[in-house]
């Protein structure tokens, strides 16, 4: 029964994303509710994910020195940790698991409102495709934005472990600055850009299907949005784990 | 001219709407009433495709709605508009964008010719100096006169209001009730309203529907509601006091009015 349940919920999830996934009536209006969606899920988030960012990269930097480095081991590894990790997991998944909290719920609740106030019914009454009008801005909106969150949060998480350096003085610039630069491989902001992207799509388009869904008042909505939330994450964790698999 | 022959809908093994049959015509205020859960919103969801009738027809000036694909029910959509009874106005936009809406989406109209029609749509409402405030920042009546402006700003052939008095004031409600029947004129609009706001009924009920338990229980105007012997009818429409009374005097008169006969 489980099975079915989630068989079906898949289903109404495909289908959606079809009408979503139409040519807009009006480019002109789509164009609009791109640029809106651009601002509010994309350059809205950017103060979190900066805030972020810088802590968990000075936090991360002061982790390897006092629990990585040793006698044994070259000066520059703090640095050099600190660099993967940020680029290989923080700035692409951690980050859009956050977004996932921020955006998602957002977004869920956004259409979950207009749904039980029924703007949504008003639109289509109008002859409007409301999952087209409603969700493609927010999907290619968030899908534009978001390497640009990726890329922001690692040059602010190295920021964040300069800070450590020069303020907290737990290493020496010099060597974090070696350990940065140390068999830096581009692939690996590539690649954290790519997961970016599916985990972009991930989160715009599943909130939105949780939000487009709801039948029901403002309890609805509430579990809505922490439907979508949760099942975001669960899906950026599930696709990190083959995407890392696939890419690396 | 609308009609609806047989219409049947169920949802699962409940059946809700139970051989419906009716005729809304051109030019008139014509009103589904009938108590709370008697089906009047799902009929109206099936005349607007918001559901589909599990049987029966709904006919658009012979146009069959139903058996219609689904492009040729969006172009249809198109000739309607309608009211809702939260009103349904786009939070993010103010009152001028939101009676913009329609033409931002269907109009080829420039976009000065698109701000002069909606203004022309707010000004009969009585609303043009509203035009750049938020809905939450006007109340429930102007909200529903918002709500008429953009319904009508694409000259639809065919309005639904579901409950437009409802939360509103007496005096809001009546405001609402003229505007309504005055716009049906002019534009000779087939209008439905889906009320049960009894003052709608005697005030401006052209052709009313009575729907009791998803039956089609009585269908006349408002001048027949006054005589009429059918007893879930009078239990709906003169439930309150004030009602009564106004039966009765009307009664009395009627009966004085065929002894001096």
């Amino acid at each position: 029964m489980l099975i079915l349940k989630y068989l079906n919920t898949l289903g109404r999830y495909i289908l959606l994303m079809g009408r979503s996934f139409a040519r807009p009536e009006r480019m002109r209006m789509f164009l609009k509710q791109y640029t809106k969606e651009m601002s509010a899920l994309g350059v809205d988030s950017i103060g979190i994910v900066l805030l972020i960012s810088f802590f968990i990269g000075a936090v991360i930097c002061i982790q390897m020195k006092l629990n990585i480095q040793s006698p044994w081991m070259p000066r520059w590894v703090s640095g050099y940790t600190t660099r993967e990790i940020l680029l290989l997991e923080f700035s692409s998944s951690i980050m859009c698991l956050i977004l996932a909290g921020k955006v998602g719920s957002n977004i869920a609740s956004e259409l979950g409102t207009m749904r039980v106030t029924q703007q949504i019914d008003a639109l289509e009454i109008m002859g409007v495709n409301s999952a087209n009008y409603l969700i493609l801005p927010k999907i290619l909106g968030l899908v534009t934005l978001m390497p640009f969150l990726v890329i922001f949060s690692s040059a602010t998480g190295i920021l964040g472990a300069y800070g450590t350096a020069y303020i907290g003085h737990i290493l020496s610039p010099e060597d974090l600055t070696l350990g940065l630069q140390h068999s830096f491989n581009a692939w690996f902001m590539w690649m954290s850009i790519i997961k970016s992207l599916v985990f972009a799509f991930i989160i715009a388009s599943v909130s939105s299907f949780f939000g487009y869904t709801v039948e029901g008042g403002s309890v609805e909505v509430g579990k809505a949005s922490t439907d979508a939330v949760v099942s975001s994450s669960v899906l950026i964790l599930f696709s990190d784990v083959f995407l890392t698999q696939l890419l690396s | 001219m609308i009609e609806v022959k047989h219409l049947y809908k169920s949802f699962g093994d409940k059946e809700v709407l139970k051989d419906i049959n009716a005729v809304f015509e051109d030019g008139k205020t014509n009103l589904i009433i009938g108590q709370s859960g008697s089906g009047k919103t799902v009929l109206m969801k099936n005349l607007v495709g918001l559901l589909t009738p599990t049987s029966g027809n709904v006919l658009y000036d012979g146009r069959n709605f139903v058996a219609m694909s689904k492009e040729e029910k969006v172009q249809m959509r198109r000739e309607m508009g309608m009211i809702f009874q939260s009103a349904a106005l786009f939070d993010s936009l103010n009152v001028l964008e939101n009676v913009m809406f329609p033409l931002d989406m269907f109009s080829k109209m420039n976009y000065r010719e698109r701000v002069r029609r909606a203004q022309e749509c707010l000004d009969r409402v009585n609303l043009g100096d509203a035009q750049l405030k938020y809905p939450g920042e006007i109340s429930g009546g102007m909200q529903k006169r918002v709500a008429i402006a953009r319904a009508i700003v694409l000259n639809p052939k065919y309005l639904f209001c579901d409950e437009p008095n409802s939360g509103l004031d007496p005096h809001t409600s009546l405001v609402i009730d003229e505007l309504l029947s005055s716009i049906t004129k002019e534009y000779n609009i087939t209008t439905i309203i889906n009320t049960h706001d009894m003052n709608s009924v005697m005030g401006i009920g052209e052709n009313i529907l009575f729907i009791y338990q998803g039956n089609n229980e009585w269908q006349g105007t408002k001048d027949d509601v006054m005589g009429a012997t059918n007893e879930k009818l009078n239990d709906l429409v003169f439930a309150s006091d004030l009602f009564k009374r106004v039966k009765e005097v009307e009664m009395n008169k009627l009966r004085q009015a065929q002894a001096n006969r």
